[in-house]
């Protein structure tokens, strides 16, 4: 099982560098929760071994790459991966459509947590493009699940 | 092996339970810091991989200029600095006129400043929030609340430092406040982030406040944070409307705030001398003297015996 260590850290830190890639100002509303839809993709994959954990010291780490109140992603990413655990059996086997509605579901579940978490700590952004990600995520997911896929078989 | 596979509820509340005391405990004190200072030595290399891509286009855009168009650039800024140097020798007289003037009213104003250059390598995402990671910290003696400006203005302020890089917040910031005053007249005013980069706006101005639109906002340094002196915004609008408590004034930041690469932090050093005459039971009066050292003022202090 330790094969795939490397692949997993690997893509952690991709995403990780993803999440906070200077942007141009149209891009940063619409930008994807890169490490958001990594947890979920190795949730899925690797039950066993990406867990809540696993997805608590990667909000974390978030939370200090982004300078955002420590906890606030770990609290949200923990959430989301004790779902998809609950979940991957079903929708490993759902077609990729289906998949994206689940990734759609869990993302916009971690943005209402991180939204909740930062009006009680202040500043809150009062636009309506604050939901854009789940949506581009979701479109995303299919893409990106085979982008994981051939990496994992490249790697391992 | 499928009783590992179901995620225990119990396993699932403690770490909510534990990310909601962190929360509390980091929004409520300041203890977290240091986590966080330690944490950035992982951190930092992620966010140089970050810039990677805009350094390398900065990189390939500098590497690719025409011989013409550099001497042309070359010629432009000879004669900037021609021109700047004129107005330095004024500035020379003129700050030690100044502090001979300020010598006499015994003020405590006397700051001597020194300024770092940082470069910025990463920009917040999330784009309700203006901050910006620069590539000094702790080892470059930089320190919480330290302000920082571009070339035509100030820009923001330091609030997170890790040893490496170090994080500041933009005057644009709907968090940020700061205390300005108008160039022309000297009435004081709080200046606000927006929330948008090219707005700021003025709160609490009452409505027969001398301001008009084109007026400049420079720092007044009343909030013992930023310098005194440096360029903020200029009024853009100014709205008295009868049924609002204050009048309605927004200002355009001067700095440019998100085309900046570089950003000068200014580092200051405050010289003891009293904010007012002291009373005659006290011997001790510090006096200031003016040194004039290769064209740079330096003070020093020094203590007067009975």
């Amino acid at each position: 099982m330790g094969r795939n260590t490397g692949v997993l850290i690997f893509t952690f830190v991709l995403m990780y560098v993803l999440m906070i890639l200077p942007l141009p100002e149209w891009a940063q509303w619409a930008w994807p929760e890169w490490s958001t839809l990594a947890l979920i993709y190795w949730t899925m994959v690797l039950p066993s071994r990406v867990g809540m954990l696993t997805a608590w010291i990667l909000g974390l780490g978030l939370d200090v790459l982004q300078g955002t109140v420590l906890g606030q992603h770990a609290m949200a990413l923990t959430l989301v991966a004790y779902l998809s655990l609950i979940l991957h059996r079903r929708v490993r086997v759902y077609p990729i459509i289906q998949q994206s509605f689940i990734v759609f579901l869990l993302i916009g579940l971690q943005l209402l947590v991180v939204r909740f978490i930062q009006a009680a700590v202040g500043t809150v952004p009062n636009s309506i493009l604050y939901w854009l990600p789940c949506l581009v995520s979701a479109f995303l997911w299919p893409f990106f699940s085979y982008f994981m896929n051939s990496l994992r078989y490249r790697f391992t | 092996m499928f009783a590992r596979n179901t995620p225990s509820i119990m396993k699932l509340i403690i770490i909510l339970a534990l990310s909601l005391a962190i929360i509390l405990y980091d929004h409520k004190t300041e203890h977290f810091s240091s986590v966080r200072y330690y944490i950035s030595y992982l951190s930092a290399p992620i966010q140089n991989l970050a810039n990677v891509p805009d350094a390398l286009s900065n990189w390939l855009k500098n590497s690719s200029r025409s011989r013409t168009d550099l001497m042309e650039e070359n010629a432009q800024l000879q004669a900037q600095a021609l021109l700047l140097k004129r107005r330095v020798q004024k500035l020379i007289s003129l700050s030690a006129e100044n502090i001979r003037l300020r010598e006499l009213l015994k003020s405590s104003d006397l700051l001597e400043e020194s300024v770092s250059v940082g470069e910025i390598i990463g920009v917040d995402q999330d784009p309700a929030r203006h901050e910006i990671i620069i590539n000094k910290g702790k080892r470059d003696g930089i320190y919480v609340n330290l302000p920082i400006l571009d070339a035509s203005g100030l820009m923001g302020q330091i609030i997170e430092v890790g040893p490496l890089t170090s994080r500041a917040i933009l005057i644009s910031d709907s968090s940020h406040a700061l205390p300005v005053q108008i160039n022309r007249n000297s009435v004081r005013a709080i200046v606000v982030g927006s929330g948008a980069l090219d707005r700021l706006l003025l709160t609490h101005v009452p409505d027969t406040a001398d301001i008009v639109v084109g007026d400049i906002l420079v720092s007044s340094g009343l909030g013992q944070r930023f310098p005194e002196g440096y360029p903020v915004g200029i009024v853009t609008k100014v709205e008295h409307d009868p049924g609002q408590a204050f009048a309605i004034v927004e200002a355009k930041p001067s700095a440019q705030l998100d085309r900046s690469r570089h950003v000068m932090l200014v580092f200051k050093k405050q010289i003891d001398a009293p904010l007012q005459p002291q009373p005659a039971t006290n011997p001790q009066i510090p006096k200031l003297e003016i040194q004039k050292k290769s064209g740079e003022l330096k003070m020093a202090r020094e203590i007067d015996k009975p």
